[in-house]
């Protein structure tokens, strides 16, 4: 037998992510919080509820189109609270410091994060500096932790979508991941393809006054879209459908995807959410979204339904219905 | 002259248990027959398990009454085993036809759907015979039968025409031990049976009697019209063959650009205007599965010496027609008053399941179909037609269904009960117990809902029809196959998973009765090898239980994955790339003139960096690769499209020439540990090379196929002297490409090597759940 080893695939966010927390993470650290396994933990602290998690960013290179590190890390930590349906207020952050990074980088880093910090109205109020020998780690890592305070009315989690809510997306899939690996690996578009990163507190707060009936909001970050759709359907135990013509995707991030054969689905991105809302609302809360500066190409995609508990599927613009897994590591080619 | 006294004149009486297929195939008759025929006296009744008869009689009686269940039993039967005990005589005043015994155990073979018998077709086309016409005529030797069977024993209350009840002269044929509809399940008429009826695209019934509708719906389709048929096992969308347009307008709706349509012509003797019909084909196309064969056209894409045209767009770029007869009396009905060559393409959406239920097919084929022929009949189970094919002197399946599945594959060694899950696309599933092996009709690529609701209900319906609660369950390696998947989440049971190719292999194997080491060409698409690359081009040394892998094709990047099987030019980057490095963006060759350069870079680019270039040592994307290169196919509509174009663009003179290859040996852990790769691309280098000079396509083409066929068979050599192994087993898909089985047959035998083939299940993924089983088999018996 050979040692069982961590592979990189435990961290993509997709199959292997999963059964690692819940093999591994949660039972040990087991608690009503933590096994909610939504973006964020609620808590209630002296009758206030409050939305709190943490993030590590790791992105590679630190500097790509559209963005860096600093205000990834920033608005990532920013939009994990926010899909809590909190209003973010405050930030830590974290850095982990490669010896031999250019000072100069480092600047503009920092002024990258209390940009982003400034433009989403959150402080960041407490931090902490390490400087690791060359190799020990790349160039700079940052970990973001966030604290906000959930109004009183609100219940958003990933375990609340009901069959017959309508999916909504705030723009269009897969820019950041895409920008990301293109800057890494030296690949030129047509055109340029740049990182979505961007806070949606403000979205979200507008959603929320608006008094629409919100039940899921999630942004899908690593795994894609496809992979948070499924961890929505396992979590609430229902069924979705999601519709391929619906799917916004800009064209030089569709050509690309189709370039490299990735699935947009599956790719990450860093400033787009999906909501979950009864029929009833989804219109207004189309409106909304749209009138949100980062929201403003959102569109329905598809719906919940009570068949297939747990399962995912695509109607595909062919006419065919495809089930949509989780994003298992490299995807192997299985067509013959 | 006297009697003499025979001494032993004294009545024994034998118990017989008759297994095998002898339930609704005019057993029972055929025993009254033989029983009456020796004055025998006696009972017979269908169990679960087969037939059971008790004779009584004088023993020599007897004896020829058993020798002649052996061989003189009915078309349709196959007796495979009969256990004979002895009882006390002295029961019996005649010989009877008893109701059928209820038991627990089922282990009787179920009969497969066959196509129309000559005397019902007599009685059929007969004016004064009460079912003149009537599209539902049947009898013991003929008529649907697994299609329609919700449970056993065979039984009409456990079959759809449950909802039919025999009128009076039914019933009495029924019940006429001598009659040829006695205990025919599925007897009918015109008064009490099944009926068509015409609808409009939108359901709508065009108001006809039974036989007009069939009269219209021929009128119309030789008006060029497209209608959606209602058959045995599912749906067909049918049109005029000769008529173009019509064929061009179903291609245009069923969006199914190239992919060649299945024919159905009216006889044998009017096909031979368009391809070759030998002797063996005639037999397989009249054969009561009537599979679709395929045959070799006499000419292609239009340029008919002859009168007699069919349209240029039922088949492109295809050396062969696939053509099937009339199977249902509906069939031959249509093509007498109609066209007598239709297209005969399967009823279904891309990438779903054939339409068995009216409503469904309304709803899906709207959009394509003109007019519906439908029927109030229901399929309980779909059953695609099979795809069969006369290939080095022995028929060779594509698709084994229609007509063959659920019969059983014997298998020499006593399976215990496993359940083979089959690979990922091309799926069918496999069942096994004693020495059988069960395996279902072509269940579909598993990449679709609908597919996968099929296959899962598949498997619980063989499950109870043949009451197999597997104890094993057998899968492929590879972790994105819903069949895997299905695998995974079977709690109960043991599992086992299997290597793609060493299923296949041992699928070969157990059809030959073979369980000592071979060794194993399986040339392939794709396969999840256990170094994590994808194979498909591999020489096994292998046993049914395990094997180890001795040569394959270097390996080669799949510039995108699955992209870079439905677009084969990013093959064609990808041996180019390997043999020249970026240089080849600037070879004055046909395939760069075809390419856009940014593309060819950036893919270029994808492989410098390992950017989803996974390995592969597909003989599969060899083909594509090299198809691409001679600019014959750069993109597919449907699945080998690329190497099937590429086969059949090639010369049909025998070639000798051959394209240069290395063997390197790899690995050197001394003697039998050495793992050989074939690397083909001094080929590529050559082909190119012929390219730049002009050469036709049709002698490349050839060539090529002759150098890969040469290439795997030096390789097998190799292996054989190392080894002193003789016995060489053939499996994969590729070698569904007549030229590569025919040329690699040549070569291994002029080296003495006893070559295998499949002739019972498909060579390629079809027949891969057969293999599982098989393996899973070996290791637990060991
Ligand atoms: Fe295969
Ligand atoms: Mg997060
Ligand atoms: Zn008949
Ligand atoms: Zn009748």
């Amino acid at each position: 037998m050979t040692e069982e080893k961590i592979l990189l695939d435990h961290g993509s966010g997709g199959k292997l992510s999963h059964s690692m927390f819940s093999d591994m993470i949660l039972p040990l650290f087991e608690n009503s919080e933590l096994s909610k396994q939504d973006d964020g933990a609620i808590l209630d602290v002296e009758g206030a509820r409050l939305a709190f998690s943490t993030d590590s960013y790791v992105v590679d290179p630190i500097f790509f189109p559209g963005g860096n590190i600093g205000d990834l890390a920033v608005n990532g930590t920013v939009n994990d609270i926010s899909m809590c349906g909190a209003v973010p207020k405050f930030i830590s952050v974290g850095l982990i410091i490669e010896e031999g990074l250019p000072v100069k980088q480092l600047k503009i880093i920092l002024e990258t994060i209390a940009a982003a910090a400034k433009k989403a109205g959150v402080k960041i109020v407490t931090g902490d500096t390490k400087v690791v020998p060359r190799g020990k780690a790349d160039k700079i890592f940052i970990n973001t932790s966030g604290i906000g305070v959930i109004p009183a009315h609100v219940n958003v989690s990933g375990s609340n979508a009901q069959p017959g809510d309508k999916i909504i997306v705030s723009g269009t899939l897969a820019d950041h991941g895409i920008a990301v690996l293109s800057s890494r690996e030296g690949l030129k578009f047509d055109s340029d393809i740049k990182t979505d990163s961007a806070p949606l507190n403000k979205m979200v707060q507008s959603l929320i006054r608006s008094g629409c009936d919100v039940h899921v909001l999630r942004d899908p970050t690593r795994g894609g879209l496809g992979t948070t759709l499924n961890e929505i359907a396992s979590q609430s135990r229902v069924g979705i459908r999601i519709d391929e013509m619906s799917l916004p995707v800009t064209g030089p991030v569709r050509g690309a995807c189709e370039l490299l054969g990735f699935d947009p689905l599956y790719i990450a991105n860093e400033g787009k959410l999906i909501a979950f809302v009864p029929e009833k609302d989804v219109d207004k809360a189309l409106e909304i979204i749209r009138q949100d500066v980062f929201g403003k190409v959102a569109v329905i995609i598809g719906d919940v339904t009570s068949e297939d508990p747990g399962k995912v599927f695509l109607q595909t613009s062919i006419g065919g219905v495809r089930p949509i897994d989780m994003l298992t590591g490299e995807q192997l080619p299985r067509i013959c | 002259m006297t009697v003499p006294i025979a001494l032993n004149q004294t009545a024994v009486a034998k118990k017989l248990e008759i297994s095998g297929v002898v339930q609704g195939v005019g057993f029972r008759p055929f025993l009254f027959g033989l029983a009456d025929q020796y004055h025998l006296k006696g009972e017979v009744f269908n169990t679960s398990g087969g037939i059971r008869v008790i004779v009584e009689g004088p023993p020599e009686k007897i004896e020829r009454f058993v020798d002649d269940i052996y061989h003189k039993s009915p078309l349709l039967a196959s007796v495979t085993d009969i256990k004979s005990s002895d009882v006390p005589p002295g029961n019996f005043f005649s010989f009877k036809i008893e109701n059928s015994e209820v038991a627990n155990r089922r282990t009787t073979l179920i009969s497969p759907d066959v196509a129309i018998c000559s005397d019902c077709l007599a009685e059929m086309k007969d004016p004064g015979n009460r079912r003149h016409e009537y599209e539902f005529i049947n009898c013991t030797n003929c008529g649907p039968r697994y299609t329609i069977i919700k449970d056993i024993p065979y039984d009409r209350s456990k079959t759809s025409m449950k909802s039919f009840k025999m009128c009076g002269k039914c019933q009495q044929e029924y019940d006429d031990p001598l009659n040829r509809r006695f205990h025919a399940q599925p007897n009918a008429c015109p008064v009490c049976g099944p009926q068509v009826f015409l609808t409009d695209r939108r359901g709508n019934r065009i108001n006809t009697d039974s036989q007009s509708a069939i009269t219209l719906a021929a009128q119309y389709l030789r008006q060029g019209r497209i209608i959606g048929i209602k058959g045995l096992g599912g749906f067909h969308l049918a049109c005029d063959a000769a008529n173009l347009d019509a064929v061009k307008q179903l291609r245009q709706r069923k969006n199914r650009p190239h992919k060649p349509f299945a024919l159905m012509a009216a006889s044998a003797s009017i096909l031979f205007d368009h391809v070759h019909v030998s002797n063996r084909e005639k037999q397989l196309l009249t054969s009561y599965q009537r599979p679709i064969v395929l045959l070799k056209r006499k000419y292609i894409n239009g340029d008919n010496q002859k009168g007699s045209v069919l349209a240029t767009d039922v088949a492109f770029f295809n050396k062969t027609l696939g053509v099937m007869l009339p199977y249902a009396p509906l069939h031959c009905l249509l093509l007498e008053k109609g066209p007598s060559i239709l297209v005969m393409t399967s009823g279904n959406l891309s990438g779903e399941p054939l339409s068995i239920e009216n409503e469904d097919a309304l709803e899906a084929f709207s959009h394509i179909a003109d007019y519906f022929l439908l029927h109030n009949r229901d399929i309980c189970f779909r059953a695609d037609d099979s795809i069969a094919r006369i290939q080095a002197g022995e028929t060779r399946f594509i698709r084994r269904s229609r007509g063959y599945a659920p019969l059983p594959v014997f298998i020499n060694r006593k399976m215990p009960k496993i359940l083979g899950c089959g690979a990922g696309f091309k799926n069918a599933v496999c069942l096994t117990r004693g020495h059988h092996a069960f395996l279902s009709q072509h269940i579909g690529d598993l990449d679709n809902m609908k597919t996968h609701a099929f296959y899962r209900d598949s498997i619980d319906h063989l499950k109870n029809i043949f009451d197999i609660q597997p104890d094993i369950i057998a899968h492929d390696m590879h972790h994105g196959y819903m069949s895997t998947d299905y695998a995974k989440a079977q709690n109960t049971v043991k599992k086992v998973a299997v290597q793609h190719h060493h299923a296949h292999a041992a699928a070969c194997m157990a059809e030959n009765g073979l369980d000592e080491e071979v060794i194993a060409i399986t040339l392939d698409g794709t396969g999840y090898g256990t170094d994590g690359h994808i194979w498909g081009g591999e020489i096994l040394l292998c046993t049914q239980k395990a094997f180890k892998r001795k040569a394959h094709l270097s390996y080669i990047k799949m510039p995108g994955g699955d992209a870079a099987v439905l677009e084969p030019w990013r093959m064609a980057a990808s041996v180019l790339f390997q043999v020249f490095g970026k240089d080849f963006l600037q070879m004055e060759i046909p395939y760069i003139k075809a390419m856009e350069k940014e593309k060819l870079s950036f893919i270029c680019g994808m492989m410098e960096k390992n950017l989803n270039s996974p390995l592969t040592s597909s003989v599969g994307r060899l083909f594509d690769a090299v198809s691409s290169l001679l600019c014959v196919r750069h993109t597919i509509s449907y699945e080998s499209q690329a190497a099937m174009e590429l086969e059949a663009m090639a010369d049909e003179r025998p070639v000798r020439e051959c394209y240069a290859f290395d063997l390197v040996s790899g690995k050197k852990d001394g003697g039998r540990d050495q793992v050989f790769e074939i690397n083909l691309m001094p080929c590529i280098r050559q082909i190119t090379a012929e390219l730049q000079q002009g050469r036709h396509v049709a002698g490349i083409s050839a060539k090529f196929h002759y150098t890969l066929a040469q290439a795997f068979a030096v390789a097998a050599l190799k292996v054989s002297l190392q080894t002193h192994i003789q016995k060489i087993i053939l499996s994969g898909g590729v070698f569904h490409n007549d030229i590569i089985l025919n040329t690699m047959i040549l070569a291994l035998e002029e080296h003495n090597l006893k070559v295998y083939t499949h002739t019972q299940v498909p060579t390629g993924d079809g027949g891969i759940c057969l293999g599982q089983a098989v393996v899973a088999a070996a290791l637990e018996g060991s």
